[in-house]
C-alpha cells in the first residue's frame, strides 16, 4: 500500500477505535435522533399534514418523512463532534502530530473528513436498523442507494466542521457553534417539514432553507431513498463540500499560523 | 553539511516580534541544547523548524534538505518531541506506534520491525501492550522518543520534553538522547530552561527575548562559570538598558 493510503487507513482505523471505545457518544447519537422519530413525530403528525410531492408517490406518514432529516441530523451533529475534537486535539498536541506527518496537508485532512464520515455512516445505518425495528420501514434498496449519498453528505458535513475548526481558537468557544450553526442548519432545511410548507408561513424562509447546504444533503438522501437521483441536490452538496474543504485547508495553512495565540505562550 | 542549519530567521505575531534574526548551525551527530527562559521564542521556534508556521523571513535546513522547497522530505528526515504529550492514552502503546508509523507510510512488517527496533532501544518492549494512560509520565516520555525514532529520522527536535518529571527521570532521558547522538550520529535540539540538563561538550545556543545571546559549546561560553551562573549573567546583561 502507499504512503498516502496506509496514513488514509491508520487515520480512520484511529478514528473508529476512538468511536468504538466512547460508547456514551455511541449512544447519544442514536438516542437523539431516535428520541425525534418516536417522540416528536408521534407529536406532530396530526399538526403536520403532507401533501404528496417528490420522490413519494403515495401518502406517508410523518415519521417516514422525517427519516432522511434525522440521518442528515446525525451526520450534522458527527460532523460537529468531529470539528470539536479536532480543536481539542489541537490544544492538546496531536494535531501538531498529524500535521508533521510528511504527507501533503490537504491529504491528512481530507483523511480526516473520509474518517469522520465513515464514522457518520455507520452511525446513520444503525439509527436505520432501530427505526426498521419499530415499524418505520423504507424501500429495500433504499438502504443500499443512500450510501453513495451518506458519503457525500457526511464528507460536507465534516469539510464543515473542519472549516469551524480551523477559525475557532479556543474549546470553550464551541459552544457558539450549537447556537449559530447546527440549530439554524437543521430548523431552516427540509429536515422536518417540507419547503411549500415553510413557505406558507414565509417566503423569505423558504428560499433560506432552499439555499441551506444540509436542505440540500437531506434532499439527496430522501430521493436516494427512494431510487432517484436529485441532480440539484447533489450538484449544490458536491460545490459546499468544494468550497467548505478549500477554505478548511487554507484555513489549515502554515503561512497563515495555525495554532496562533498559543505558540507564543510556551517558551 | 549540518544536521540542522537555521539562518537569519524572525517571526512576529502581529506587532510582537517573537523571534529576530536567529542564526545557528548544529553538526550531524551533535546535542544542541536551545536555553532560554519561559517567553524566550523556544516554542516559536520549533513552530517553524516544524513548518506548523512558514517564516516571513530566514531560512531552515533540515539535514541539507531546504524545509521551504522540500517540506515533505525534510519532515520526513526529523522526529519531534513536542512539549504537550500526543499520546493517545486510550489506545495501547502499540497501537500508538502503528498511527505514527502509518503517518509515514510505513505499514506492515516494515513497521512492526522499525517499532520493536524502536522499542528495544528505549527498553519498553514488555509495555507494548498496555495503554498510554496506564504508563507514567517519564514511561510517556520515553515512549515518544521511541515513536520519534520509528521513521529512522536524522534529527530530533524535543521541545522542553522533561517538563513535569522527576529528578531522577529528567537526568535518564537526557542520559539516553545523548546517548542516541553518540552512537547512532542522530542530531538532537533539545529545548530547555533547565541548565543542568546540558553537559560540558554540548552545543549550546542560548534564546533570550526571541535573540541569540550566545552560542558555541557549553564549556566555552561558560569558561570558569558555572552554567547557571553565566546564564543569569547573560539574561541580565540582555535586560539592562
Amino acid at each position: 500500500m502507499n504512503a498516502w493510503l496506509t496514513a488514509m487507513a491508520a487515520i480512520i482505523a484511529r478514528e473508529a477505535l476512538r468511536f468504538v471505545t466512547q460508547r456514551e457518544r455511541f449512544i447519544a447519537a442514536l438516542v437523539r435522533p431516535l428520541v425525534w422519530l418516536i417522540v416528536f413525530a408521534a407529536g406532530f403528525r396530526a399538526t403536520l399534514g403532507l401533501s404528496i410531492i417528490p420522490p413519494y408517490q403515495t401518502y406517508i406518514t410523518y415519521e417516514v418523512y422525517i427519516v432522511p432529516g434525522l440521518c442528515g441530523m446525525i451526520q450534522l451533529f458527527n460532523g460537529m463532534q468531529s470539528s470539536l475534537s479536532l480543536v481539542y486535539d489541537r490544544e492538546m498536541g496531536s494535531m501538531r502530530l498529524l500535521l508533521t506527518s510528511p504527507l501533503p496537508r490537504w491529504w491528512l485532512l481530507f483523511s480526516k473528513l473520509v474518517a469522520g464520515a465513515t464514522i457518520s455512516i455507520l452511525q446513520v445505518y444503525a439509527f436505520l436498523a432501530i427505526a426498521a425495528a419499530t415499524g418505520i420501514l423504507l424501500p429495500w434498496s433504499g438502504y443500499l442507494l443512500i450510501f453513495p449519498a451518506l458519503i457525500l453528505s457526511g464528507l460536507m458535513l465534516g469539510a464543515l466542521g473542519l472549516l469551524l475548526s480551523s477559525t475557532i481558537d479556543r474549546l470553550e468557544n464551541f459552544a457558539g457553534i450549537m447556537n449559530f450553526v447546527i440549530f439554524p442548519m437543521f430548523f431552516l432545511s427540509t429536515a422536518l417539514y417540507p419547503l411549500w410548507k415553510m413557505g406558507e408561513s414565509s417566503p423569505l424562509l423558504r428560499d433560506v432553507c432552499a439555499v441551506n447546504p444540509f436542505t440540500q444533503a437531506v434532499e439527496l438522501i430522501r430521493f436516494a431513498l427512494y431510487g432517484q437521483l436529485n441532480f440539484e441536490a447533489l450538484g449544490w452538496t458536491v460545490l459546499a463540500l468544494g468550497v467548505f474543504f478549500a477554505l478548511a485547508v487554507r484555513g489549515y495553512d502554515p503561512s497563515r499560523g495555525l495554532i496562533r495565540g498559543k505558540a507564543g505562550a510556551g517558551g | 553539511m549540518s544536521g540542522l542549519a537555521v539562518s537569519h530567521l524572525s517571526y512576529s505575531y502581529g506587532s510582537r516580534e517573537a523571534l529576530r534574526d536567529v542564526s545557528f548551525e548544529v553538526a550531524r551527530g551533535d546535542f544542541c541544547a536551545l536555553l532560554g527562559p519561559n517567553g524566550a521564542g523556544k516554542t516559536t521556534l520549533f513552530a517553524l523548524l516544524t513548518r506548523l508556521f512558514l517564516p516571513r523571513e530566514g531560512h531552515i535546513e533540515i539535514a541539507g534538505v531546504d524545509l521551504a522547497k522540500e517540506p515533505r522530505k525534510a519532515l520526513g528526515r526529523m522526529g519531534v518531541i513536542f512539549q504537550q504529550p500526543t499520546l493517545d492514552l486510550d489506545l495501547t502503546v502499540w497501537r500508538n506506534l502503528t498511527y505514527y508509523a502509518a503517518l509515514h507510510g510505513i505499514s506492515g512488517r516494515a513497521a512492526t520491525k522499525q517499532i520493536e527496533a524502536a522499542l528495544d532501544r528505549l527498553g519498553m518492549r514488555e509495555r507494548a501492550s498496555e495503554k498510554a494512560r496506564n504508563l507514567n509520565g517519564g514511561h510517556r516520555r520515553r515512549m515518544e522518543i521511541a515513536r520519534a525514532l520509528i521513521h529512522r529520522p536524522s534529527l530530533l527536535l524535543l521541545d522542553e520534553p522533561t517538563v513535569g518529571l522527576d529528578v531522577a527521570t529528567r537526568m535518564s532521558i537526557t542520559a539516553h538522547v545523548h546517548e542516541l547522538c553518540r552512537d547512532e550520529g542522530l542530531t538532537a535540539l533539545w529545548a530547555t530552561h533547565l541548565v543542568d540538563e546540558v553537559m560540558p561538550h554540548d552545543a549550546l545556543v542560548i534564546l533570550h527575548r526571541g535573540r541569540i545571546i550566545a552560542k558555541g559549546r557549553m564549556d566555552d561560553i561558560t569558561g570558569e562559570a558555572t552554567l547557571g551562573d553565566r546564564f543569569s549573567e547573560l539574561t541580565q546583561e540582555e535586560a539592562a538598558p
